[in-house]
């Protein structure tokens, strides 16, 4: 069995990332695709983490820190603007949201 | 040995729970495949010599986030299910090839040129045992202003959370 390279984890996030890539193609309901979202971020921070033990430095898990908090902040006001536009809409299906589109 | 056997094992999970994720009808059950998912990341993380980043994802993703998401699944109580209305102009299956032709470029990018330790970047902070105290330190000298715009960035989404929410908006 050969060792595992920072190569195995570039394709364990590339293969997450675009799992969360699908999700967001393919589904409708707007909470599952925040989710893929989600999924995509942490897709990132296996990247980052994987390349800060590659370097023996720990700047790129400083840097999963900052993409976390920004998770954290994207998932609070996106499922506000969800609260807000079902109480107005009574939906969560992205197809049925086309209050901008021209 | 024993890490390729974990690796292959948590990567499988990852991979595994994270269709799960996309593919499953009920909205609360993929958030709980979502947890599982988090956790085992948390796994890898613990894998990779970042103890403070599997707590910190452990705390943060599958214990703050994820019951964000369950919040809203039940205040957003579905008379009937989201997919039911179609738009004839999503093209879904089209989506899908061209992602899966990203992720075969991505997987050829990796494959083709291995990434090897570059010479001109000596470790800031050689990586030791202890991950925590060398990850707060640099959060706090190096990453210091970063670190409050954060923190700001935090503050601000929380009240425009709490203005988006708020009933007579």
């Amino acid at each position: 069995m050969t060792p595992i390279t920072p190569v195995h984890y570039m394709v364990l996030s590339a293969a997450l990332f675009i799992i969360g890539v699908i999700g967001v193609m393919t589904r409708r309901n707007i909470i599952v695709i925040l989710m893929s979202i989600e999924l995509m971020l942490n897709a990132v921070n296996i990247n980052l983490v994987a390349f800060s033990n590659l370097w023996q430095n720990a700047a790129g898990q400083v840097f999963v820190i900052f993409v976390i908090c920004v998770a954290a902040a994207e998932a609070a006001v996106g499922l506000g603007i969800i609260l807000a536009f079902y109480r107005n809409k009574e939906t969560v299906n992205i197809d049925e949201m086309t209050l901008m589109r021209w | 040995m024993g890490q390729a056997i974990a690796f292959y094992t948590i990567a499988a999970c990852i991979l595994g729970f994270g269709v799960l994720v996309i593919t499953a009808k009920n909205t609360v059950h993929s958030i709980m495949f979502l947890v599982v998912n988090f956790l085992f990341v948390a796994g890898l993380y613990v894998l990779l010599g970042a103890q403070f980043l599997a707590v910190i994802q452990v705390v943060v993703y599958a214990g703050g986030i994820v019951v964000l998401y369950l919040f809203v699944v039940m205040l957003v109580n579905l008379k009937r299910p989201p997919e039911a209305h179609q738009d004839r102009r999503r093209r879904g299956r089209l989506g899908v090839t061209c992602s899966l032709v990203v992720l075969a470029e991505l997987v050829a990018i990796a494959a083709y040129k291995y990434v090897s330790p570059a010479a001109g970047l000596p470790p800031a902070l050689p990586m030791g045992p202890d991950n925590v105290a060398q990850v707060g330190m640099l959060l706090y000298t190096d990453y210091l202003i970063p670190f409050e715009l954060a923190s700001m960035l935090l503050l601000v989404a929380m009240v425009g959370a709490i203005v988006l929410a708020r009933r007579d908006l």
